[in-house]
């Protein structure tokens, strides 16, 4: 909002830069080990984001110099199949964009098309600026968004919700960012039905799905997370697991594996309360044994099962 | 004749950068900012006409600054005033309140005087705007 004079940049330009001075004080660096360390896989999504940081902090550093003014569009779109991973990089994303001062305050409002589109005339504006207040001066991550936009029926509140978004999204750019996520199929039909948002968009991400090795990875770093561990042969059964779940139809990546884990919690559970003589050991209480993941209705029905 | 009222009163008008600081501070605290307009001016007049519904949850300032500047877009001819509602327990109430736009012209007020009874004297104020309809006081919207 300020108005920048642009200070003599020759002089400005000239004043060297330490740059790994700065990237140490802005802290981003810790952010992305812990995206490495704390997500499996996804390589891309990782590359992505630290080129996207790197270019804001040439960002920041060319606006302190006065060598640019404007704020550079920010906006992105994660697309990607379920349980990828994408909420959790929105968060990671605005916590990177906090740090370098791209958003002020670095908080995420998640919303689908419900919290954005009303049921009456006129209801849909005041919502979707309500949900716009609440989500300034941090990322608003809108989930499944290509609902937002129902080409089917022609009154549909939907484009009302998108227009105003629009707005923001092009006039408020120091504000706000805006992720929209999705699967990736549906959000390329919604990009191209609102060319408006396509280009107010400057990042496309794309997730892969996780391989075997990485869910089974996934797995392992829930359960260290929880305090609980698979003994070797529940560790094999569950790969078998993760290999038959994944012909299934509904599978839904790592959010598949944190449900099936739940189950084999609750097994287990029930398996040490059966025999309440035994006296446990802080180990039985956290390993999970194969008996725990055979039992999952996944074996029974074989791949191509639905459930 | 300049009217003032809560906070701040005996201070110039706020920049926009001041009222985005004192925003902040409101949300900072957990408080719920609202946005009130009027064009009478009476003192005693408390309730002022409501422009939205109160902004709870907010992080940052800029939501209310878009409300504030869409209010000043419509009433920018009137009285208008932030107020910050602290809804915890033991408070319920409001803990700021300050005028952020006012009319360009500001025709102060007139004491009215009323004989009673022997040679008492009631005194009343109100202000030339109000001689007018309500909307079109202050240039007439």
């Amino acid at each position: 909002m300020t108005e920048q004079v642009a200070p003599d940049t020759v002089t400005a330009a000239e004043a060297a830069v330490d740059l790994r001075k700065e990237f140490a004080e802005v802290g981003i660096g810790e952010v992305l080990d812990q995206l490495d360390r704390e997500l499996i896989g996804l390589k891309p999504v990782k590359t992505r984001i630290r080129e996207i940081a790197s270019l804001l902090l040439i960002e920041r550093l060319r606006k302190r110099m006065g060598l640019t003014t404007e704020t550079p569009t920010l906006h992105m779109s994660f697309t990607g199949n379920p349980g990828t991973g994408k909420t959790t990089v929105a968060l990671r994303m605005a916590s990177i964009l906090h740090k370098l001062g791209f958003v002020r305050r670095g908080h995420v409002v998640s919303v689908t098309r419900d919290e954005l589109v009303g049921q009456y005339i006129g209801h849909t504006a005041p919502k979707t600026k309500e949900v716009l207040k609440k989500a300034m001066g941090g990322v608003l991550f809108i989930d499944e968004a290509y609902y937002l936009y129902r080409p089917e029926n022609e009154r549909d509140y939907g484009q009302e919700a998108i227009e105003i978004l629009l707005q923001v999204m092009e006039n408020q750019r120091d504000d706000l960012v805006v992720i929209l996520a999705g699967y990736g199929d549906r959000m390329d039909r919604f990009f191209q039905s609102n060319p408006g948002f396509r280009s107010r968009i400057a990042h496309h991400i794309d997730f892969p799905d996780y391989n075997d090795d990485e869910l089974l990875a996934i797995a392992e770093l829930m359960l260290h997370d929880m305090n609980y561990k698979f003994d070797a042969a529940a560790r094999s059964a569950f790969e078998r697991y993760i290999a038959i779940r994944k012909a299934q139809p509904l599978f839904s990546n790592a959010r598949s594996v944190r449900n099936a884990l739940d189950r084999i919690r609750l097994r287990q559970a029930n398996r040490l309360v059966s025999d309440l003589d035994r006296v446990l050991s802080a180990d039985d209480i956290m390993t999970l044994d194969a008996a725990d993941v055979l039992a999952s209705r996944v074996f029974e029905k074989g791949p191509g099962g639905a459930g | 004749m300049r009217m003032t009222q809560g906070c701040f009163s005996y201070l110039p008008d706020l920049t926009d950068e001041q009222i985005t600081k004192q925003i902040q501070y409101a949300l900072s605290k957990g408080w719920a900012v609202n946005i009130e307009f009027t064009d009478d001016p009476h003192p005693r007049n408390t309730y002022w006409e409501m422009w939205g519904v109160p902004m709870f949850d907010l992080q940052d300032a800029a939501g209310v600054m878009m409300e504030l500047n869409e209010c000043r877009k419509v009433y920018g001819d009137r009285y208008i005033r932030l107020s910050a509602f602290d809804s915890s327990h033991g408070w319920e109430s409001l803990r700021l309140s300050f005028i952020v736009n006012r009319p360009k012209d500001e025709p102060g007020f007139r004491l009215g005087r009323q004989e009673i009874g022997g040679r008492s004297i009631r005194y009343t104020t109100a202000s030339y705007a109000v001689d007018r309809p309500e909307g079109d006081r202050y240039g007439g919207s």
